[in-house]
């Protein structure tokens, strides 16, 4: 588009403007977590790596860093899974009722996260009598992380194109050797990619969480959002803060470099972008 | 084994189609849609105020307080009016960075600002508003940057809920609106210049109705995620939203906490059906 030199550098203050305000709070925060006073006072008075070392030494924030490892893993798993065979089924084959299966993989996450917990949480303990555990926090977790492998799956598979499929059935291959050697080697990045998204959901994840965790049990958000109104842990909880940012921001990265592919095809760009950014809390 | 079930599934297309989502359809229908059936049930039901204890009779005894206590009423209206406020001002705020993406800045420019917004959109959500309770304290970053010349941090309270908000949504804002302008051909744009429009004419007759329903798309998730949220107006201001109401009876009164959650599915349904007329799921 011909724009004059002066919208040209309105248009550039205000994207700069605003990638400052998406940055800003991240910044002030890596910032605190190397404040040497234990107040949050602004300025920092000095700077120190104390709180790192504290941080690893609190064996709550540790367990609770294991814990939200477990689930992560765990919900991942089972969304890689149940979101994969959506994705083939969805890409590969026509049958009665294909176009709900996108709006059903999506809800849990359309939906407010306050509702799928509730309603996940309601039916253990009032119609299932299981007792909520991390259990029920996995189960939680791995419904609304089924949306970002299936659509990172089902994009890739549109690109591939199913000839090739059909060139291994009619060369003999069964279907099992086809997906083994065939389709599965051409969606493997994507659901790689998938994969590491949905864990990067998962291991930020609170709402859902606070509504279907056991009594005594905490994964690292529940116990930054339990330790927040405790002021002389306040320090820890910075150097934490700034952990949690690092893990969940590499794989990412990570996934956003492996889904380029995607994102990378010309005309395509878009699209790529779109199912990774849609699938999100 | 692996072969003989392999077999089975030869040139059967139904059966494979069967075979596979039995567990999504599994999961997703009788788990997540089964539970959402059961949470409507359990909003009929009622606790016994002397056992604290569920009674699984039906009664509108939760609806009923829901519609009447005036208290109830205001927390609904404050939460709606807040999710709308944050979707206009993130659409606001997103559109021109949206703009210069897809057809201003180049290539290389593009891709680096798609990194640039997805990195910060899936970091830690609670982090991101923690960071904002420090910085809008009293003695806090803001207060120490706007004292000198007069002004001073809101504080908490809705002021700071709207921002803390439309912050964190902004880039769900965004990347639909992004990928909706890429959608736009450069030749009609074009098209519109050799007509004399002038860019203004271009954005507001040709741009703007074209890229609308991507708006609507990405305030879809505005809209939702504001209603369900309880974190950030607890760490930001005493306010209470719906998700507050909903996680302080979580405990005590199940079926009152089941009758206050329908609020934000019916809210998301009706907005949904309105995103539908306008357009929005072409772009989800």
């Amino acid at each position: 588009m011909r724009l004059s030199r002066r919208a040209q550098a309105l248009l550039r203050i205000a994207v700069g403007a605003a990638l400052a305000f998406i940055y800003f709070p991240l910044v002030v925060i890596f910032i605190y977590a190397f404040n040497s006073s234990k107040i949050l006072a602004w300025p920092p008075p000095s700077l120190t790596t104390e709180w790192f070392s504290k941080a690893f030494d609190n064996e709550a924030a540790r367990e609770a860093f294991f814990t939200s490892i477990k689930a992560g893993i765990a919900a991942t798993a089972i969304a890689l899974v149940l979101g994969t065979l959506a994705s083939l089924a969805v890409a590969r084959h026509r049958f009665f009722g294909r176009e709900t299966i996108s709006f059903l993989v999506i809800l849990p996450i359309a939906l407010p996260g306050i509702v799928t917990g509730v309603a996940i949480s309601n039916t253990f303990t009032q119609v299932l009598n299981v007792p909520l555990s991390l259990f029920t926090v996995i189960v939680g977790h791995a419904t609304f992380c089924i949306v970002v492998v299936y659509n990172n799956a089902v994009a890739r598979l549109r690109r591939l194109s199913g000839s090739y499929e059909e060139a291994s059935a009619d060369l003999g291959a069964h279907t099992w050797q086809t997906f083994r050697y065939v389709t599965f080697p051409g969606m493997k990045s994507a659901l790689i990619a998938g994969g590491l998204l949905a864990f990067a959901l998962s291991f930020d994840e609170i709402i859902v969480t606070n509504f279907t965790i056991g009594a005594g049990e905490q994964t690292l958000p529940i116990w930054i959002f339990s330790n927040l109104f405790r002021p002389h842990e306040l320090p820890i909880v910075n150097a934490v803060a700034v952990l949690t940012i690092l893990i969940s921001i590499i794989p990412v990265y990570l996934a956003h470099r492996l889904g380029g592919e995607d994102a990378a095809a010309p005309g395509r760009g878009a699209a790529g972008v779109e199912t990774e950014a849609t699938a999100v809390p | 084994m692996g072969h003989r079930l392999a077999g089975l599934f030869q040139g059967r297309p139904r059966l494979q189609v069967g075979a596979l989502l039995a567990g999504p359809i599994g999961w997703l229908v009788i788990g997540y849609l089964g539970s959402l059936a059961i949470l409507l049930i359990t909003a009929f039901w009622s606790v016994d105020p002397l056992s604290g204890l569920v009674v699984k009779n039906y009664t509108l005894e939760n609806f009923e307080t829901l519609f009447n206590e005036p208290v109830y009423r205001e927390i609904v209206w404050r939460t709606v009016r807040t999710a709308l406020l944050v979707t206009i001002t993130d659409a606001i705020i997103a559109f021109p960075i949206a703009f210069y993406m897809a057809k201003v800045a180049s290539r290389r420019g593009k891709a680096l600002l798609v990194v640039g917004i997805l990195l910060p959109l899936w970091s830690s959500y609670l982090v991101k508003v923690y960071a904002w309770r420090t910085i809008l304290s009293s003695d806090g970053m803001l207060h120490w940057l706007l004292s000198p010349i007069g002004l001073d941090t809101p504080g908490y309270g809705m002021t700071a809920v709207w921002l803390v908000f439309s912050y964190l949504w902004l880039p769900y804002m965004i990347l639909p609106i992004y990928a909706g302008l890429e959608r736009i051909p450069d030749s009609l744009i074009s098209a519109s210049e050799d007509l004399g429009a002038s860019p203004f004419t271009t954005f507001r007759r040709v741009i703007l109705p074209l890229s609308f329903p991507a708006v609507v798309a990405g305030s879809i998730f505005t809209f939702s995620l504001t209603l369900g949220d309880y974190i950030t107006p607890r760490l930001v201001s005493n306010e209470q939203f719906i998700g507050n109401v909903i996680f302080n009876n979580i405990a005590n009164n199940q079926p009152l906490a089941a009758a206050l959650a329908l609020v934000p599915i019916v809210v998301m349904i009706a907005y949904l059906l309105v995103a539908r007329k306008l357009g929005a799921f072409e772009h989800v």
